[in-house]
């Protein structure tokens, strides 16, 4: 089963959640956590795997063979994101616009075009003490955060469980990494900013039909308008964590809750038996 | 004119929480939230639409299911596994119009897709330009991109002296488009493992674009030796942390009244986001 763990958000608790559940879920069965916040992944930090595997991920950009191309300009006018310019004697290529689509290798008339990878990110994959761990890692400065979460999403495993972190926000890298999980967490913060994003996020993953429930993180800090918005909406509310500065410490500290408190566990197993009830 | 962009690599660190009071504190500007995806200024400062436009971006692969003789040519050459059963996923479709060239039926047509909408608006700090990406959709970076080019002509047009913008969390696309050309970043951080972790990549960018960035702590107190920990790294990187911020649930108070925290009190976190203004403004004016 794979359960994404998302916010729309950022810092509202991702992390501590999905890196909790997965840490007082894994004495009863298998468990693996999937870290797609490929921008700024922090699973890593809590819980400070052993990485074994890396493999680059790259995407597929074009090579011309000046020897065969014959300037005809037709993969400039098929690119859709303007990576390619034909000039008179030669092919000029802008790799950080292409998408990789492979259209312009496909349909070059005089074959004179070749894929070559280049490297985006990078995938590692671990053990964290008993947690199957895999996280993506976008290279600095480069943009296409939803290839890397790809690939990352290529290793979830068919049993067990698999937990996804989530980036932030409601946009392609978010579909990318909710899209085909069983199950969406969104957590949020009762504030404004907690609601309005939150909206936002229930939105998208209602547009994915998958079924969702919420975690309010840091309960008591704002308003009580994040609970009437879940009641109103008919989202159950799987999990409440209280604004509390030992786990604020903790969670600075780069110690996992269900970890550095482990009383937390016996919530986050009532959390993980809300959701299958929910899917049974 | 000068652009501020406020980013932070990691969420929550309080971007927009600071991007209200440094638009209650600073004079003479045009406020920008290139957070399309998720934005939350317009909670601080009771934006008043003044004008909506639509944003058409990219398009997406439509297959007319009476020419399709279902082959199979087009879900074996999408790169983006975006054609299941015959029929196109517009959420994974990335609008390259592969598919479209090479039916041989000719069952394939690209649409234009309306991706969200961009506002212009009047707040009681100034103008905003703000935007509402649509959901699930893709394109946030050329949405940013129009945002930005929408406050730079207004700055221009009023001869404003800054641009204020509320960037995006992360490293990607959005970051990438909010950063590049802009006179100065302020990465707000918090002392945290995450915190530094994320800080340290966004500053990776700021550098590959070529943009000089400060450092704001926001929440120092909660780990003050991670904190010591932030200084000594903008030290070693010869970032200036422009300011400390304490911990003070005040913020989530003026929040909740819909206030820039600077408006709703003059509490020390208050005080200190003036300072950190001042700081901004001399160091754009010398940039």
């Amino acid at each position: 089963m794979i359960i994404s763990v998302a916010s729309g958000k950022g810092g509202t608790g991702k992390t501590l959640v999905a890196t909790s559940l997965a840490f007082s879920i894994k004495s009863k069965q298998p468990v693996q956590l999937l870290d797609c916040d490929v921008e700024e992944p922090n699973d890593h930090i809590f819980l400070k795997p052993v990485i074994t595997q890396k493999e680059a991920v790259c995407i597929p950009v074009p090579k011309v063979d000046e020897a065969r191309c014959s300037h005809c300009g037709l993969c400039a006018e098929i690119c859709a994101y303007n990576a390619l310019a034909v000039l008179p004697d030669r092919v000029m290529i802008f790799p950080e616009l292409c998408h990789g689509c492979g259209a312009c290798s496909y349909l070059c008339p005089e074959k004179a075009i070749s894929e070559e990878g280049r490297e985006i990110g990078v995938v590692e994959l671990g053990q964290a003490d008993g947690i199957d761990f895999v996280q993506g890692r976008l290279n600095v400065g480069e943009a296409m955060a939803t290839p890397v979460i790809r690939k990352v999403r290529e290793y979830a495993k068919a049993d067990g469980l698999v937990i996804i972190d989530v980036p932030p926000g409601t946009s392609c890298p978010v579909v990318e990494a909710v899209k085909g999980s069983h199950f969406c967490l969104l957590v949020t913060e009762p504030t404004p900013f907690g609601l309005n994003d939150l909206v936002l996020a229930v939105e998208t993953v209602r547009e994915l039909n998958i079924p969702l429930g919420v975690v309010i993180n840091r309960a008591g800090v704002g308003d009580k308008k994040v609970e009437e918005y879940c009641r109103k909406e008919n989202i159950p509310v799987l999990l409440t964590i209280p604004l509390d500065t030992g786990i604020a410490r903790l969670y600075s500290r780069g110690v996992t809750l269900a970890e550095g408190m482990p009383d937390t566990q016996e919530m986050f197993i009532l959390l993980w038996n809300g959701i299958r009830k929910i899917l049974e | 004119m000068k652009e501020l962009v406020v980013l932070s690599g990691k969420g929550g660190t309080g971007k927009t929480s600071i991007v209200g009071s440094l638009a209650a504190l600073a004079g003479d500007k045009v406020l920008a939230d290139c957070d399309v995806d998720a934005a939350d200024l317009h909670l601080l400062l009771e934006p008043v639409v003044r004008q909506k436009n639509e944003f058409w971006s990219g398009q997406v692969a439509v297959i007319d299911q009476e020419k399709c003789t279902q082959c199979g040519l087009c879900p074996d050459l999408c790169h983006f596994e975006a054609i299941d059963d015959f029929t196109v996923d517009p959420v994974s479709c990335e609008g390259c119009g592969f598919c479209c060239r090479i039916c041989p039926v000719e069952a394939i047509t690209m649409k234009e897709n309306l991706s969200g909408h961009w506002f212009i608006s009047d707040t009681r700090y100034g103008p905003l330009v703000h935007a509402r990406l649509g959901i699930a959709q893709e394109n946030s970076g050329k949405l940013v991109a129009l945002v930005r080019q929408q406050a730079r002509e207004m700055a221009e047009k009023q001869g404003a002296a800054f641009i204020i913008s509320d960037g995006p969390p992360g490293i990607g696309c959005p970051v990438i488009s909010s950063l590049s050309g802009a006179s100065l970043a302020l990465l707000v951080t918090e002392p945290t493992l995450s915190g530094i972790h994320d800080l340290e990549r966004v500053l990776g960018v700021c550098r590959h674009f070529g943009v000089p960035a400060l450092v704001c702590i926001n929440k120092y107190d909660i780990n003050e030796e991670n904190s010591r920990r932030i200084e000594d790294y903008c030290l070693k990187q010869k970032v200036e942390v422009a300011a400390r911020i304490p911990f003070d649930n005040i913020v989530t108070e003026a929040m909740v009244k819909g206030q820039p925290v600077v408006q709703y009190s003059d509490s020390p976190v208050s005080r200190r986001i003036k300072l950190l203004w001042q700081n901004i403004a001399a160091r754009l004016s010398t940039n």
